[in-house]
């Protein structure tokens, strides 16, 4: 591999912007990267890291007001930043390929993809022009979008996140180029999605032998694709080695501290979370970055910039103590959640047949009394929840699951069925005609922490809403108050006057957080809090939460669509396909065999931050939108269907132990036989 | 600035963030040239009565049409009267009228708009076909309708104007406040159990104040363009009232002869209108609002 | 999608119906009728009995309303008590020499300001774009009447070079407008292509700084081609409606200009109208006008229905 020589090369690569004030601010510093042929490298970090930047200006590419301060990064042996327009043209797209991040936002929406495709095949192959056509379809055919002919002329918005991901592979591919750059292309795509195209991505990677520089802060995703793997921390490379190396022994204490922050699959606790976080640019002293969060900072961290550090290994590390490592005790003791479970008799919330439709009637049905023919959103919802405990609700986009936090917060009301509340309370009633108490005891924090708070109110008049509107507080009661729900979310008494737009994303969600409770209620509906954090900062909001259950015995609905983190902070699970119940239960049972084919096809694609873990591809990569009128919801891509009942009966639900139910067809001493076979 | 003062701005209430905005404004060109135009204007308009050196209404058959001279510094129109301080006062008027109603406009543009926007629903969308309708009507057919049959004068002039450029103000509004609407933290207080006032007043109008502030300062210089053709035409103010649009038309047939006559309030108009453009631009990036350019209605 | 087109069609004329409506109220409204309007001081005993027969105005609202409006759709759009003639009549040759001028107008600012927004947002805070949007905010926020006006200073008085005041007869040939529209022509498409050109160039930033736009960079696809093929179809896609709204808008513009010019159209005959207080005459005028205005809406919307691949595969 040394004798060829690298496709890219990066040496002491610096760039950075200047801000109002004058002062240069480094987005990256020193990076120093080569790329063989053949080869798969994962640029791995948290946001503000600099990967980004790193691979587009592997491109030659900077966003203004970016430039290089110093060094230089190297295609095929040329400088990408001294090349003329046109030769920067002909690499790019060429020999040099990106699959961007949001393939729906990078397709051009006025040209059919084909037409896309074919600019590709017509700026960077020599291919004739009856050829182009064929050779699309070709492409198409290879990144395993069925009916390629069709798709050719459609436009991109007509496709789904998956198909529109997949043409932009495509395009990518068309020139056969020897170098991919591809930057977090799975973001925003669903879980079984994104093991589908991550499955193709590597299986390109074997079958064409393209180099590949893969851009991602999933740690699963890269253990799937790349064999070397680079952790960068505040613009630096601070550590790098194969995959094994990076992803099991790391030696550098950020790389370490990361991936101890992942929730897995096998352990349910919460992750251990690093105190503080990333600096922002400019925000670096002399000594190294990652000082103020590390626990084996020394004197000379604080005073000496570390250099990176060939190990007996062959990895980098940038760390003056990275021999010691080892001697650091044992990442933290996970926070184990107390079992309390409770009471499974002293029910909080019983959902009994519970269907919600978004579509309304229209109102000439409504007149003649008639009822919408379309399927309801979600249906046949009968969960019951104990006092004190945390239940999850697993599913994937369309799956409902977020229809029934609202309904629960009363933003919308069922159709059918009833939700009962302290099996007093009736809650099917919406917001404007629930009391005011109930109103107080049931709380819900959002998945987006940059809309869930108004941009124009401080942190102390966001907090001191729910005060003043539940328990009259004013006054210096309500200071007081509000100082000591922020120092409980563990922030400092001065960003009471700090605005939104002044907090970081973790910190938002905190004050979020800290809202909710401010009412102190029994019951908080979290909708994938997590969901929009860094892994790091996830970590440290999930022991939040775990700890404010502790002391308060809250009651938590939990939604996400992870299910390592739904694995490490609730004790039963509910999974949801298109509106549907297929399984609920105690997490280890819903989690282990037997469980529901949808189940197993979610556990199948979760992505394990170990190269060694492969995906297990169970069901079809198709996008639905609207569950079936008959039968089981999951009949269209059930890999185990077993015929013609699944289409016209719902599923009867079957019991394995107390309190684990499946709604499948199949007997459940077949369903646990077929699936321990696979296994 | 440091952070503790901009946010002590920001945080209590109108007054102290509006300093924080005009300090953002005037570190700009176009809001320093912007804002001195305007103040220029505002502050002529309010003294110019006792700082003209000639009373507008004085005709003086000896000095027709003479050119500038050291007793006249532009010299005097077709009816003897002095340029000069019928240029000063010229704007007076029309400020008055123009200011009370892009006010009132946005007033009741801005809140029918919110309100639709909270609606929704099927009389939202009604109302909106009947907005729509009321934009196809050119506005000056019914200006001067109106004028030409009730009469001349500021009684008139300013619930008209203030009507006709109050209905764009609605969609603009509708539009912002479904935006905002659309947002968690709106959903978060109604799952809270906030009443809908309080979340109107709350949550949604800081949010959409912002926008209706730069319409309304674009509002203003379109309101002035049409009260001064108004005026060129015959409908706006009656002579022999000093008004910048009266005066041009009235210059107009000797132009060849006395162009200052007609140059003189241009200029001043023009000042005027472009300062308010300038300053509403810079207003628009003080406040970080994207513009969307509109078509003027 | 043609249930789409038929939808807008079918909407347009229910906008237009409601207008007339809308006129037809907004001048019932007004304080006493046609006849009092008309005969203003005069308008007392005999006179305005007689005024009142002749028109048919003491018959019902609704009546009048349903003559009206069957009326216009045949063309007959009632008398103009000051003329005592026919309304379509008077407006006919009026109408045809403010749509030369409109039309004019528009053929010569519309595609002169899609290149030059094209160039000021390519362009952008370079000078070519500095000099182009400078003009264009001078020629925005000055008045027409202002415009108009300097013009005819400049180019007809100090410069001699085309008449300042038209002089032709409303009702001769097309032909000897021509020298005539000059002036007018340029104050209006001044103002048009201001307008215009502002939105295109706004509309052409926003979408270079797109991801797509981004995308293709990275795709390696030459400047040339990416603007031409991938940055303007996005960019002047939503500009249709904006310039139709633009064009309607300048409607009014032309009663002004016609003003001015002295030129025998549709505006200056509105304004003699109005001070004529010949309310039919202004009520069939605003309605042609905002027929005009509908048409031209409708258009737009049909062009971007076409042109728009989101809208056009709708059904999806």
């Amino acid at each position: 591999m040394n004798t060829t020589p690298p496709l890219i090369e990066v040496k002491d690569l610096s760039i950075g912007f200047d801000n109002h004030a004058g002062d240069t601010l480094p987005i990256l510093r020193n990076i120093d990267l080569t790329l063989y042929p053949g080869e798969t490298i994962g640029l791995v970090g948290e946001s503000g890291c600099g990967k980004s930047t790193l691979a587009l200006a592997m491109m030659g590419f900077l966003k203004p007001p970016l430039r290089v301060l110093n060094g230089v990064s190297l295609f095929k042996g040329q400088d990408m930043f001294s090349l003329s327009d046109s030769e920067l043209e002909s690499i790019r797209g060429g020999d040099l390929a990106l699959i961007p991040q949001n393939a729906g936002q990078s397709l051009t929406p006025t040209m059919r993809i084909g037409k896309q495709i074919i600019e590709a095949l017509r700026l960077h192959t020599n291919l004739p022009k009856e050829q182009w056509y064929a050779r699309a379809v070709e492409l198409l055919t290879q990144v395993r979008l069925p009916e390629p002919e069709i798709l050719l002329a459609r436009y991109p918005h007509e496709l789904s996140g998956g198909q529109q991901q997949r043409g932009a592979v495509a395009m990518a591919l068309a020139a056969e180029p020897d170098v991919l750059l591809l930057d977090e292309p799975t973001t925003g795509l669903d879980v079984t999605t994104q093991a589908h195209v991550l499955e193709l991505l590597r299986t390109l990677a074997l079958e064409t032998g393209t180099a590949m520089v893969y851009v991602s802060h999933d740690l699963g995703a890269i253990a799937q694709v790349c064999d070397q793997v680079v952790v960068m921390y505040a613009g630096e490379i601070v550590f790098s080695g194969t995959a094994n190396q990076v992803l099991k022994r790391p030696v550098h204490p950020y790389a370490r501290g990361l991936l101890s922050s992942i929730p897995r699959l096998k352990d349910a606790v919460v992750p251990p979370s690093m105190p503080g976080q990333p600096p922002a640019p400019g925000g670096v002293g002399k000594g190294c970055a990652f000082v103020d969060r590390c626990s084996m900072a020394e004197h000379r961290c604080y005073e000496e910039r570390p250099a990176l550090e060939v190990t007996a290994k062959s990895e980098l590390v940038r760390c003056h103590f990275y021999q010691k490592i080892d001697q650091l005790p044992p990442v933290e003791m996970p926070t184990r959640r107390e079992s309390n479970i409770a009471d499974q008799a002293d029910i909080l919330l019983n959902l009994d047949q519970v269907a919600i439709s978004y579509t309304k009637p229209r109102i000439l049905d409504q007149i003649l009394g008639k009822q919408s023919k379309a399927p309801a959103t979600v249906d046949r919802i009968d969960l019951k929840i104990a006092r004190g405990e945390t239940i999850g609700l697993v599913g994937e986009s369309g799956s409902g699951k977020s229809t029934i936090l609202r309904a629960i917060a009363g933003l919308i009301t069922p159709v059918n069925g009833t939700i009962k509340f302290d099996s007093s309370e009736n809650l099917n009633q919406i917001v404007d005609k629930r009391s005011k108490d109930v109103l107080r005891r049931i709380q819900m924090i959002f998945q987006n922490p940059d809309s869930s708070l108004n941009p124009r109110h401080t942190v102390a008049e966001i907090l001191a809403q729910p005060l003043k509107l539940y328990f009259g507080l004013q006054g210096q009661e309500l200071r007081d108050r509000t100082e000591a729900l922020l120092n409980r979310v563990r922030l400092r008494t001065d960003y009471l006057e700090r605005l939104p737009s002044q907090l970081s994303g973790g910190e938002k969600q905190r004050v979020a957080i800290a809202r909710a409770f401010a009412a102190a209620p029994d019951l908080v509906l979290c909708d994938e809090v997590t969901s929009a954090l860094d892994v790091s900062v996830q970590a440290a909001v999930l022991e939040l939460l775990t700890e404010l259950q502790g002391e308060r015995f809250t009651t938590y609905i939990f939604v996400s669509h992870d299910l390592s983190v739904v694995r490490a902070v609730a004790d039963r699970v509910a999974v949801l396909y298109l509106g549907r119940l297929c399984e609920t239960g105690p997490s280890e049972n819903v989690f282990g065999i037997p469980s529901h084919p949808y189940t197993e096809a979610l556990l199948g694609a979760v992505l394990e931050p170990d190269p060694d873990v492969r995906p297990k591809l169970v069901a079809e990569d198709i996008l639905e939108l609207s569950p079936p009128t008959t039968g089981c919801p999951f009949q269209r891509r059930c890999s185990r269907r077993i015929g013609k009942v699944c289409d016209q009966e719902v599923p009867p639900w079957q019991m394995t132990m107390d309190g684990h139910e499946i709604a499948c067809h199949i007997p459940l001493r077949e369903l646990r036989a077929l699936q321990e076979k696979k296994a | 600035m440091n952070m503790k003062l901009e946010n002590f701005a920001k945080s209590r209430g109108v007054f102290a963030s509006l300093y924080k905005v005009l300090a953002d404004m005037l570190s700009r060109p176009s809001g320093k040239l912007g804002l001195s135009l305007v103040c220029f204007h505002i502050i002529l308009a309010i003294i110019s009565p006792a700082i003209t050196p000639y009373d507008f209404k004085v005709m003086d058959a000896d000095l027709i049409l003479k050119g500038p001279s050291a007793l006249h510094w532009l010299g005097t129109d077709n009816l003897g009267r002095d340029i000069l301080s019928r240029t000063m006062l010229g704007g007076r008027q029309a400020l008055m009228v123009t200011i009370i109603a892009t006010f009132l406009a946005i007033a009741w543009g801005g809140m029918l708009g919110v309100l639709l926007g909270l609606i929704g629903g099927w009389i939202e969308n009604s109302i909106l076909r009947l907005v729509d309708a009321f934009l196809s009507i050119p506005w000056i057919l019914f200006l001067l309708l109106i004028v030409s049959v009730i009469g001349l004068g500021n009684a008139v002039l300013i619930p008209t104007l203030a009507f006709f450029y109050g209905i764009p103000v609605v969609r603009m509004s509708r539009a912002a406040t479904h935006d905002v609407v659309a947002l968690d933290y709106i959903t978060a207080a109604r799952a809270r159990g906030e009443s809908r006032v309080t979340i109107v007043r709350k949550e949604l109008l800081p949010n959409v104040l912002d926008i209706l502030l730069v319409e309304g300062a674009m509002r203003w210089s379109w309101m002035l363009l049409a009260f001064s053709s108004l005026s060129f035409l015959g409908f706006g103010v009656a002579p022999p009232a000093a008004d910048w649009g009266l005066m041009i038309s009235g210059s107009r047939s000797y132009m060849a002869i006395a162009p200052l006559a007609v140059l003189a309030p241009v200029v001043a108009l023009s000042t005027l209108i472009i300062g308010i453009n300038l300053s509403a631009d810079a207003l628009a990036k003080a406040l970080g609002i994207d513009r969307a350019q509109k078509a003027p209605v | 999608m043609i249930k789409l087109v038929l939808q807008r069609i079918v909407m347009g004329l229910a906008t237009l119906v409601f207008v007339s409506g809308i006129v037809f109220v907004s001048v019932e409204a007004l304080p006493g009728d046609s006849c009092t309007a008309y005969l203003g001081r005069l308008a007392s005993g005999q006179r305005l009995e007689n005024c009142r027969q002749d028109f048919g105005i003491e018959r019902p609202a609704l009546i009048r309303y349903a003559e009206w409006t069957t009326g216009a759709l045949k063309g007959d759009l009632g008398i103009s008590m000051k003329r005592n003639k026919p309304i379509s009549d008077i407006i006919g040759n009026r109408l045809r020499n403010t749509l030369l001028l409109g039309l004019s107008a528009t053929l010569i600012g519309v595609p002169l300001a899609l290149f030059l927004g094209i160039i000021a947002g390519l362009w952008r805070d370079r000078r070519p774009d500095l000099w182009i949007s400078m003009i264009a905010i001078i020629a925005m926020t000055i008045p027409e009447f202002v415009n108009a006006t300097l013009l005819i200073l400049v180019f007809s008085i100090w410069l001699g070079w085309v008449p300042g005041i038209v002089t032709t007869p409303p009702n001769a040939p097309m032909i000897e407008f021509l020298s005539d529209i000059i002036l007018p022509v340029a104050a209006l498409a001044l103002v048009m292509t201001a307008h215009i050109l502002r939105m295109v160039r706004t509309s052409v930033i926003n979408v270079m700084g797109s991801d797509y736009i981004q995308m293709a960079i990275l795709k390696g696809v030459p400047y040339w081609r990416m603007v031409f093929k991938h940055v303007l179809p996005n960019a002047l896609l939503p500009t249709i409606n904006l310039v139709a709204l633009t064009i309607a808008w300048l409607l009014g513009g032309v009663v002004v200009i016609e003003v001015v010019f002295n030129y025998p159209g549709l505006g200056r005959l509105t304004i003699d109208a109005i001070s004529d207080r010949d309310l039919a005459l202004v009520q069939a005028i605003a309605l042609l006008l905002a027929a005009v205005y509908i048409g031209l809406n409708l258009f737009a919307d049909l062009l971007t229905l076409v042109a728009n691949p989101r809208l056009r595969t709708m059904r999806r």
